[in-house]
């Protein structure tokens, strides 16, 4: 079953050397390692390709339809290239009754997208996780992993203005 | 497995290079041995900085840098560590300082500026900065008495705070007080102890150790975790695995993330106790990939444990063989539920089975296997320590021991908490949370997460346990114990959960997957603007009034897993409690908390209106008309209730009905 699966057709996958390195630290043909490859291969590539599924489906041994079926399953993981900065806006219990839709509605108006959706320039995506766990410090959202805690809707304009004057930096 | 094995971080400065073995750790000896890293008389000032997730979050990598800083200049002579969280998160930045000869003391709301203030008055200097002081933390929970000097004017022990004075700290003993990285403060405070102590018990008396307890499992259902244990012991062997289960995805839960960032080794040693009691060799922790920081610390403790011979081949010198995986959850809400954890473990999709089998029976790899949350581990190395009677004369007749809660929402003091069993709501509300947030009315408290309830003013004098939460309509959950006030909209919170079940929902039993959907439109129908009212919908709202309680009830009783069963609790319990409320959105088209958008209505004053026209900019659906310098007009048809105008009015001019 291992190599059994020819959806694409013609266009065969190519091996991805970041994959590969990857791969090179789990055992084959192990469907408990399927998990831990699918997240250290998004790590490094920061989202899912067709081609990293497929060639992780061959080293796990079960159809790449079985490897699709988990990587949509979990929010974890993203099928399609995430911007460079990631704005994920915590919707749990304690930041809701104390205002993240606002926060949320904010961010979704300054930035013009939808959470789940990126902008048209790929700087930046707008995500929305279920609890972070900082409940105390509510409402919370993460900007590439930092933390800014007790927003108000107002706070949404600056941070934004932050990432895309450090994203004109790095031009 | 020996990928998982290899640790990221650099390896911990250790006190010893060697294996540990029994005698030094029962005797105490080896604990006596390294009581100078509880700093009980350091020869220098300590600094200790919270950095737990809720202290970095609020800036306390800049408030360490700053020491750091300092201290390389040469200003300062001190000793930095860092801590967990001690459950005052509404204060962090908390900064410890203990000098010589002064008892430890704790600062809150730190930053920058004020440590510097800090360093230069009392660090440098010799004078306490009163006005920024939480209180005196030596001693807290447990430890030897000590004086107050006397010039510090009206600073408090912890222990006579009122945010502490309920609380009964055993799980939560060493978070914020201990360095998570280091195993040697761990073991200096008895750690470890209660694992060489089982070695010299059969497996058979510690089952019944924690059977006569009466710990109950603290994830959720509440099961006894001896009798979880006992099946599992009953199992013939070889192949047995211990789970934990640490992916805390209740949202408005923290409990164990704070355990876990704030003193891995006791969760660890309570593992390796379950697995010496039930026979199994490896453990899996199964950890929200949220919390990567928790992550690093148990990896961290693990390799630690290891090069000490407390997991390993031949723990402590004897046969008894244990290692840990930690597996990353992949963010699933429904992997919270046994089953589902373990499919996920085997890295399949994280949906449930119908049970029996029991994992107990038939688990992980289709092996006897036990699932127990964080804060269940973390109890039994105090049991074995301490004797089951300890425990079971904390509590109520059901529900023994203490209880870890999130509390949070609009409560003064928000942070985490632990409390014997039996406590009041209201006690947990008002004098350990000091109140509602700006003196506001209380209206309820939601126990439980997604699968637990709303409890009103009525339930206040609830003992919280186990069996009275479950007759009030909520549940004891994992310990969220979120606080709304008269400005938050039942019918909101209501859908608020069902639009998480709905998007959590495994999708593998009808009722849940079909019938939850059912539940969020009769919601959204609820909920629904006047003006967009065509054809039926006056009777598609009556349907919600017809069917939302028959929906409920029919998930409930057929849905596949504990999740599902579960998932209608957040309404049928404001059901219950707050019907007039549904009525007031269903009768008379009118949210009376003022939450539910859709049915507010935003007008400008024109009499305040100055024209400046940054509310018609703002506006995302052009709904706002008007010229410069003229009064503007919000077109109701238009106006998506966004509120986007009422936050950008200079002038608030923006009304909203």
């Amino acid at each position: 079953m291992s190599s059994g699966c020819k959806c694409g057709g013609n266009d065969a996958p190519v091996a991805l050397p970041a994959v590969t390195e990857v791969l090179k630290g789990y055992a084959p043909n192990k469907r408990e390692y399927l998990i831990p490859i699918l997240q250290e291969t998004q790590d490094k590539l920061s989202y899912l390709s067709r081609d990293a599924m497929i060639q992780i489906a061959q080293h796990v041994g079960v159809p790449v339809s079985k490897v699709y079926g988990v990587a949509t399953f979990y929010n974890q993981f993203k099928l399609t290239p995430p911007g460079k900065h990631v704005i994920q806006v915590c919707r749990g219990t304690a930041c809701h009754v104390r205002g993240s839709d606002q926060i949320l509605r904010s961010f979704e108006s300054e930035l013009g997208i939808q959470a789940g959706q990126t902008t048209k320039d790929g700087l930046i995506s707008l995500d929305i996780v279920a609890c972070l766990g900082s409940c105390s410090i509510a409402p919370v959202v993460t900007i590439d992993g930092t933390f800014h805690g007790r927003l108000v809707p107002k706070d949404t304009e600056r941070l934004i203005k932050e990432l895309r004057a450090k994203g004109e930096e790095s031009k | 497995m020996s990928a998982m094995h290899t640790s990221k971080h650099p390896a911990s400065k250790l006190a010893f290079n060697r294996r540990l073995t029994r005698e030094e750790i029962s005797s105490g000896a080896l604990a006596k041995q390294l009581e100078n890293l509880l700093d009980r008389n350091p020869a220098k000032t300590v600094v200790y900085v919270g950095l737990g997730t809720c202290g970095l979050a609020s800036g306390g990598q800049r408030v360490w840098n700053r020491l750091e800083e300092r201290k390389s200049k040469g200003e300062i002579d001190v000793v930095l560590k860092k801590t967990g969280c001690i459950g005052y998160c509404q204060q962090e930045v908390m900064v410890d300082v203990k000098k010589p000869g002064k008892p430890r003391v704790s600062f809150a709301n730190v930053d920058v500026a004020r440590i510097d203030k800090i360093i230069d008055s009392y660090i440098k200097g010799d004078t306490l900065p009163t006005e920024f002081v939480t209180g005196v933390s030596e001693s807290y929970p447990e430890g030897p008495e000590f004086q107050i000097p006397a010039d510090w004017k009206g600073v408090k022990a912890f222990k006579d705070l009122p945010y502490f004075k309920k609380q009964k700290r055993v799980v939560l003993k060493n978070c914020g007080t201990l360095d998570p990285d280091s195993i040697d403060e761990y073991i200096a405070k008895d750690g470890y102890k209660a694992l060489t102590k089982v070695l010299d018990m059969t497996p058979r008396a510690v089952v019944d150790e924690i059977k006569a307890s009466g710990l109950r499992g603290r994830g959720g259902g509440g099961f006894p975790t001896g009798s979880k244990w006992e099946f599992a012991f009953n199992q013939p062997g070889p192949q047995k695995y211990i789970v934990m289960n640490a992916d805390e995805g209740d949202p408005g839960a923290f409990m164990d993330r704070s355990v876990l960032e704030g003193d891995p080794h006791r969760v660890i040693e309570g593992m390796a106790i379950g697995g010496f009691a039930i026979g199994a060799n490896h453990g899996y922790i199964y950890c929200r990939a949220e919390y990567p920081l928790a992550i690093e610390k148990l990896e961290r403790a693990i390799a630690d444990a290891r090069s000490y011979g407390l997991l390993g081949k031949n723990i402590l010198g004897t046969n008894f063989e244990f290692d840990l995986t930690i597996k990353k959850g992949a963010g699933a809400f429904v992997c919270g539920e046994e089953t589902a954890l373990l499919a996920s473990i085997e890295g399949k999709r994280g949906m449930p089975k119908p049970r029996p089998p029991f994992p107990a029976v038939q688990g992980a790899f289709n092996k006897p296997t036990v699932i127990n949350n964080v804060e269940t581990f973390a109890n039994v190395p105090e049991i074995i320590r301490n004797g089951a009677a300890w425990f079971a004369a904390m509590g109520t007749p059901r529900s023994k021991g203490t209880k870890v809660f999130a509390l949070t929402g609009k409560v003064k003091l928000s942070g985490l908490i632990e409390v014997p069993m039996g406590i009041t709501l209201r006690e947990i509300i008002f004098d350990v949370g000091g109140g509602i947030l700006n003196d506001r009315g209380f209206k309820a408290a939601q126990i439980g997460g997604p699968s637990g309830g709303c409890l009103p003013t009525q339930c206040l004098e609830t003992a919280i346990d186990y069996d009275s939460l479950i007759e009030a309509g909520a549940m004891m959950g994992s310990g969220g114990l979120v606080v709304m006030d008269d400005q938050t909209c039942m019918v909101d919170v209501a859908r608020f959960f069902i639009n998480f079940t709905r998007s959590e929902s495994c999708g593998k039993c009808i009722p849940c997957r079909e019938g939850i959907a059912r539940l969020q439109e009769m919601l959204e129908k609820v909920v629904e603007a006047p003006e967009t009212e065509t054809g039926n919908m006056a009777l598609e709202r009556m349907k919600a009034v017809i069917d939302l309680r028959k929906t409920c009830e029919l998930i409930r009783d057929t849905a596949a897993c504990g999740l599902g069963q579960t998932a209608p609790n957040p309404i049928l319990s404001t059901l219950r409690y707050f019907k007039e409320e549904y009525e007031a959105h269903i009768y008379d088209r009118k949210c009376p908390a003022g939450r539910c958008k859709s049915l507010l209505r935003y007008m400008v004053d024109p009499k305040s209106c100055i024209g400046c026209g940054i509310c018609k900019k703002k506006c995302p659906n052009a709904a706002i008309v008007g010229e410069i310098k003229h009064a503007h007009y919000i077109v109701a048809e238009k106006c998506v209730r966004c509120g986007v105008c009422f936050e950008a009015c200079p002038k608030k001019a923006i009304s909203c009905s």
